[in-house]
């Protein structure tokens, strides 16, 4: 199955990743285009033909809390510029420019990983979120993904609390043509997931996606519900879920770090996934999601359609908060 | 986190403020900067925070607060009250046309809670005698018009949809429909959309020009950062909003956005979103936003409580006395009684800036130690209460039996009592206004 060599043949994968870098990367650069005052100008306005020096790194700590950094992030990231630029004598804010993207790459690559390569079937993700975070959607890319990969997929319709939710990831299955496990409005999603944990393996899916309703991450009754449908998965599993994705809307601020905080203390989170990148928002929050918690973005959206999911790349993602173009990044 | 919260970070700032009279410029910088990070770090858009705190510099570094005794809570006053103001003083309402129906769209981006909103109003209207129609204009995301049919069903309110049309026909169609149907509101619910998304902006700009609405809500979640400006701007610049609902406050997020909108559109937020049922919807107020945004709802309370819990009359009386330096244990015990009145003393007294917890340990300001202090007064003659300098070796002991203390105890009172009054004294030579004088009295006795 393709699916299954596409994680494990190299060669396939290192050729796919650079098409997809080629359209995360123009995504990106489109959506950050959009903004005439955006961050791309104001750090590129910022970083051009200037001397290094403290009004600089002033400027770029503002330009970084603009982006949602957070003050602790963007001060972490200065002070580690005002540092680079003392002992390389960096005079040059061009120079200085090409440091930073260093900076955010590795802050952001500090506990980077791809999705986890399958080794037992069923495959199983399930994604969590606070409300309209693009958690339905996003399964929805990613079954077409798996879809495109051959792989035979399974969705669970695990929001039954959200009028229309199940409707919604039936059109979605219905659409790409994956099969879908659901019960009725006002059900038990633990029992959902127990049904579609047994289905998957009788069925003989590759992949299993999850989907969970909305949650505020200070409601402790739904985030106990959380742990428990994770628990029944991991029973009926018999080992632990292979990814327990984050949605993070890329327009959210501060109260990001909340979330992932409270989630991770529900649910053993594997990773971020950073949706509606399209817009203005720069969704540097999880530089702070990095920095504070060392929790990894792994997966992109940039848009509405089932396309419209990336693998995250970091030094592109840093390459267009700068506004560089492709062909000279 | 990395950040404490603001209460016990201006704590700090003012403690070491404690004692020095009167704040220097620096000194209101010092405050200033603590607000500064409270509100980045409730997201509130870095512009926004840059010209308020410079407004609210040229206010704090007046006569008004520099002269007063507490100044650090006069800083703090001063912020609450120019950011209630900044998100409109008083609540807004929804428009509604004089000649019904009166449509009402909501707008926004992807996710923020439109269609939750949409039904929650629609109740609401309801509720006060109106009869709403809702209307299904998301035809992009899916299963979005049974989610409206879905709700409509639960709240029993007619839902107008016509499959995924356009757009533009289905408000039109609706509008008619109410018309027919005697409906006098029109709740439109359109699909989320990017401000930069140019065609899909454009189709708003449509069903507006098409149905005339009475309102035009921007439907804001609360946990949006830095670009709720870029949002709002847009949707502004190209809808001319009535106002914001901003949704999802039953949540950790501070709220910051709130600040954002209303700085960029001028429009007032009407709503708040506090849940996920269908009740969960609150007319906004400006003053209980202003103190989670600040992140300290308590210390503000605690200042409300403070001036209202005293009584006026009483308090100038006792400023008056101060004047001469009259101020008497019975007095005191006037004090003591009104602050009681106030709640758990170890509480209240936490709340007040400067106060730590350490502080009060050392102190062993409870309430038992408190009722010591006032069974001692109670055991002294209205003379000794007056005139404490009579109170000599013998009636010291005979008022620690009374009271059921030690002559200790009774040392230290009438100690710290001399001592504040000596320091009250000096004060009342100072240019401070007696309200500052008095809540200085207050508490001081216990530091
Ligand atoms: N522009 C854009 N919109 C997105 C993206 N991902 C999701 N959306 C939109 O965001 C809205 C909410 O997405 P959902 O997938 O329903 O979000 P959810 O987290 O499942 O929401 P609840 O189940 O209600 O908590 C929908 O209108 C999606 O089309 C993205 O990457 N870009
Ligand atoms: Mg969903």
């Amino acid at each position: 199955m393709v699916f299954w060599k596409r994680m494990f043949g190299e060669e396939k994968k290192q050729e796919q990743e650079k098409e997809k870098e080629q359209g995360f990367f123009q995504k990106l650069v489109q959506g950050l285009e959009k903004t005439k005052q955006g961050f791309v100008d104001k750090v590129d306005g910022i970083m051009t033909g200037r001397k290094v020096d403290e009004e600089l790194f002033e400027e770029l700590e503002e330009a970084l809390i603009q982006a949602d950094c957070g003050l602790p992030t963007a001060i972490f990231l200065v002070d580690q510029l005002r540092e680079r630029a003392r002992s390389e004598r960096i005079t040059e804010s061009e120079e200085l420019k090409s440091v930073l993207v260093e900076e955010i790459t590795a802050l952001l690559e500090r506990n980077a990983a791809p999705l986890k390569t399958p080794e037992e079937k069923p495959y199983v993700i399930m994604v969590v979120g606070v409300n309209g975070a693009g958690k339905t959607t996003t399964i929805g890319k990613l079954a077409y993904r798996f879809k495109q990969e051959k792989a035979k997929v399974l969705l669970a319709a695990g929001d039954t609390f959200r009028a229309g939710a199940i409707e919604q990831l039936t059109v979605w299955a219905n659409r790409i043509g994956v099969e879908l496990v659901s019960h009725a409005a006002g059900s038990d999603p633990a029992a959902v997931a127990y049904d579609a944990v047994n289905a998957a393996k009788a069925r003989g899916s590759d992949v299993l996606v999850l989907d969970t309703a909305g949650r505020l991450q200070t409601k402790v009754n739904l985030m106990n519900e959380l742990a428990k449908v994770h628990r029944v998965v991991q029973r009926e599993l018999g080992r632990d879920l292979d990814e327990i994705l984050l949605v993070v809307d890329a327009t959210t601020g501060q109260n990001a770090l909340s979330q992932a905080k409270m989630f991770q203390e529900a649910v053993p989170l594997s990773g971020i996934a950073l949706t509606k990148l399209d817009g203005t928002a720069k969704g540097g929050i999880v530089l702070a999601l990095a920095n504070e918690l060392n929790l990894a973005v792994k997966l992109v959206g940039v848009g509405e359609q089932y396309e419209d999911l990336q693998d995250f790349d970091a030094s592109a993602f840093a390459k267009a908060l700068f506004g560089q173009s492709r062909e000279n990044a | 986190m990395a950040f404490q919260n603001l209460s016990s970070r201006l704590q700090e700032t003012m403690r070491k403020l404690r004692g020095k009279g009167r704040l220097s410029e620096k000194d209101v910088d010092g405050i200033l900067r603590e607000i500064r990070l409270a509100l980045l770090e409730a997201d509130v858009n870095y512009k926004v925070v840059k010209d308020f705190i410079a407004h609210v510099k040229e206010r704090a570094t007046g006569h008004e607060v520099l002269s007063s005794l507490t100044p650090g809570q006069q800083v703090v006053r001063i912020v609450n009250e120019e950011l209630t103001q900044l998100m409109g003083g008083s609540q807004a309402k929804l428009n509604l046309s004089s000649k019904p129906p009166s449509v009402v769209m909501m707008v926004g981006l992807q996710g923020a809670g439109k269609t939750t909103t949409g039904g929650k109003l629609a109740r609401m209207l309801k509720a006060q005698g109106h009869r709403p129609l809702l209307v299904a204009c998301d035809i992009y995301r899916p299963a979005a018009i049974k989610q409206l049919q879905v709700l409509g069903e639960q709240i029993e309110i007619p839902v107008f949809s016509m499959g995924e049309q356009n757009p533009v026909d289905i408000a039109k169609a609706a509008y008619a429909h109410a018309q027919r149907h005697n409906n006098d509101v029109v709740l439109i619910d359109t699909a989320g959309r990017l401000h930069v998304d140019a065609e899909l902006m454009e189709e708003l700009v449509q069903i507006k020009e098409a149905v005339d609405p009475a309102d035009i809500l921007l439907v804001v979640d609360a946990m949006t950062g830095q670009d709720a400006v870029n949002v709002a701007q847009s949707f502004n610049e190209q809808l001319e909003l009535g106002g914001v609902v901003l949704t999802k406050l039953d949540g950790d997020a501070r709220g910051g956005a709130a600040l954002s909108v209303k700085a960029v559109t001028g429009k007032p937020i009407k709503y708040v979103g506090i849940s996920e049922k269908m009740d969960g919807l609150e007319p906004f107020h400006p003053d209980r936003m202003a103190s989670r945004i600040l992140g300290m709802g308590d210390m503000l309370t605690l200042i409300e409580k403070a001036v209202s819990a005293v009584d006026e009359e009483k308090a100038e009386k006792i400023a008056a006395k101060l004047r001469e330096a009259e101020f008497t244990l019975e007095d005191f015990q006037d004090q003591l009684s009104q602050m009681k009145s106030m709640g758990p003393i170890d509480q209240l007294i936490g709340m007040i800036p400067g106060m730590n917890a350490r502080q009060l340990q050392g102190l062993e300001v409870d309430d038992s130690h408190l009722k010591k202090i006032e069974a001692i007064i109670q055991s002294m003659t209205p003379e000794e209460r007056r005139r404490p300098e009579i109170i000599g070796g013998s009636r010291r002991k005979r008022i620690a039996q009374g009271s059921g203390t030690r002559v200790q105890d009774v040392n230290r009172l009438l100690k710290q009592f001399s001592q504040t009054k000596q320091m009250l004294k000096q004060l009342s030579g100072s240019q401070g206004s007696p309200r500052g004088r008095r809540k200085k009295g207050m508490f001081s006795l216990f530091q």
